[in-house]
């Protein structure tokens, strides 16, 4: 029992240092990538390829005056931030990150826990992190903010049902289930589910960048319109927080889609692969493979988010909840009805 | 219709988006592949400190004092950069040669101090065109930053030409532009060649 409480909290240790690291990176990568993009060549002077440049960032914002205005609710002012990153950290708990690893007979699960509704679970604590921009936005006690917390919030529920539509389908594909790791594992037999749901995938992703707030739908820090948005009125660290957990958000929902949409950490021929390299099922060297497969995928669903970020220009408000509205909803319920109706007869 | 200056003039439609247009997706995949494809296009940026842009021969930076050969300062001091300096820049004191002084400056008179501001310097080029003794000319280098406004008040010790680092100036001072210098016509020279500034004052 000791060992498994031991080994529960180096893999809690282990998922939340790999996810401030990738979000961390994520920062450096976010602007060589965009000035790839636009033929520059990016922060290189801290360190070879500019390593060293998140840590220098991290360092400028502890070095920053800390700021409370006085007019603030100063408990929710520094709640806000919190919750916005305590919540992003938590969605990954659920996430299997390798095969199970089997050592002298005891199993070890490459995943912090297997809830059996571990989409529910995920939901739930998305949910939770719009609570952490709104008290933040409301707390600042400034007209900016409040704006900015109100269309972060109306933005992130508004999508959060065409993407729970768009993950029922998905359910009823991946044959009823709500743990993830079910879902991974149904697709290392078969196809991976991408190819039985495109249409849900796009509408997934399309809210992904709503609910992380990416452009093209940044209009929660829009800075033409709000100057900063709901942190507008945060400096230091507490700014940092809300940056950070922005970029742990990508990083899991870059995680959560190549789980569930590209079969996490089976790849094409994987077994053929193992087979031929003579690995026995529960290696630790399986479990590194098909990680290293998951990371790659998240790797490029990150890039994907920075890619659109730098090409499409932002969308209007109204334009975004029209979208949200009228085209993505509707369109996955008839994803969901259709995919009902099909697997009704497939399975009957 | 109006008078057309270009053909670069589009008619404005406001016809109603066809369905295709009206999904956005290829469009936006259209725009996604091209900034795709700038990924792997050459890069613009220049890191400067490492590399510099190539400048023509005659580019006008930095300005040095030169020498003669024999490492006497050229510069007798006598103001027509000054005068000739649109942005009032250059500021200069005069001394007279002491004995033994004859391996330091050139003629009798020389400049004590030698100051010209690079804040108010617009490179322009006029006082290397208006200096009789081919004494200052631009450099190739950029002037380097700095912190506070005095340190840019470069004097003759940053201004004069090193002994050790000589500064080759012959692609400036061909013979073309020697000839030029000479032109009567030019108010300077009409000036120096009728021996007007000898009269008088000096």
């Amino acid at each position: 029992m000791m060992s498994f409480i031991l080994y529960k909290a180096i893999l809690c240790v282990g998922v939340f240092t790999l996810s401030l690291v990738i979000a961390m990176y994520s920062t450096l990568w976010e602007r060589k990538f965009a000035s790839f993009l636009q033929d520059r060549v990016g922060p290189d002077r801290a360190g070879p390829w500019g390593i060293l440049q998140p840590l220098a960032d991290g360092g400028k914002l502890f070095f920053k005056e800390e700021i409370v205005p006085n007019v603030s609710n100063k408990f929710l002012f520094i709640l806000g931030p919190c919750l916005f990153m305590v919540t992003a950290l938590m969605t990954g708990v659920v996430i299997p990150w390798g095969k199970d690893v089997v050592v002298h007979g005891t199993t070890y699960a490459l995943q912090i826990t297997d809830i059996n509704i571990g989409i529910l679970y995920l939901f739930g604590v998305v949910s939770i992190g719009v609570y952490g921009i709104m008290i933040g936005g409301w707390a600042s006690n400034n007209k900016y903010a409040l704006l900015g917390a109100i269309r972060a919030s109306s933005q992130m529920i508004s999508y959060e049902i065409a993407m729970g539509l768009a993950v029922i389908a998905l359910v009823i594909t991946a044959g009823g289930t709500l743990s993830l790791r079910e879902i991974v594992e149904k697709q290392d037999a078969g196809l991976c589910n991408f190819v039985y749901q495109p249409l849900g995938f796009l509408i997934f992703f399309i809210c992904a960048l709503a609910e992380t707030n990416r452009a093209p739908f940044d209009l929660p820090e829009c800075e033409s319109e709000l100057v900063g948005g709901y942190h507008t009125e945060y400096s230091s660290m507490k700014l940092g927080l809300f940056l950070f957990a922005e970029y742990i958000n990508m990083f899991i929902s870059s995680a959560i889609m190549s789980a569930f949409y590209f079969g996490g950490y089976n790849f094409p021929y994987a077994h053929e692969l193992y087979n031929a390299m003579g690995l026995q099922e529960g290696s630790v060297w399986i479990s590194l493979i098909g990680f290293g497969a998951f990371f790659t995928k998240t790797l490029i669903f990150i890039s994907v988010f920075m890619w659109v970020r730098w090409t499409l220009p932002r969308f209007r408000y109204d334009q975004l909840m029209n979208l949200g509205w009228k085209i993505l909803i509707p369109l996955a319920l008839a994803n969901l009805a259709i995919t009902s109706v099909v697997m009704y007869f497939v399975n009957r | 219709m109006a008078l057309q200056l270009t053909n670069r003039s589009k008619v404005v439609s406001n016809k109603e988006q066809s369905f295709m247009e009206s999904l956005y997706l290829p469009a936006i995949f259209k725009g996604m592949m091209i900034t795709f494809s700038h990924l792997f296009k050459k890069r613009a940026t220049l890191k400067y400190p490492e590399e510099t842009r190539q400048t023509s021969a005659v580019y006008r930076g930095e300005h040095v004092l030169k020498r003669d050969e024999n490492g006497a300062e050229r510069c007798t001091s006598c103001g027509m950069c000054a005068v000739a300096c649109p942005a009032e820049a250059i500021t200069m004191e005069s001394a007279e040669r002491k004995k033994g002084e004859e391996h330091l400056y050139r003629e009798e008179k020389y400049a004590s101090t030698y100051e010209i501001n690079m804040l108010r310097c617009i490179f322009c080029g006029l006082c290397e065109e208006a200096c009789p003794k081919e004494a200052i000319f631009l450099t190739e280098k950029i002037v380097d930053t700095d912190y506070e406004r005095e340190d840019f008040i470069y004097g003759k010790d940053r201004l004069l030409e090193k002994m050790t680092q000589r500064i080759d100036i012959s692609k400036r001072q061909t013979p073309e532009v020697l000839a030029f210098k000479k032109i009567p016509g030019l108010k300077h020279n009409e000036l120096f060649d009728g021996k007007k500034l000898n009269k008088g004052k000096h």
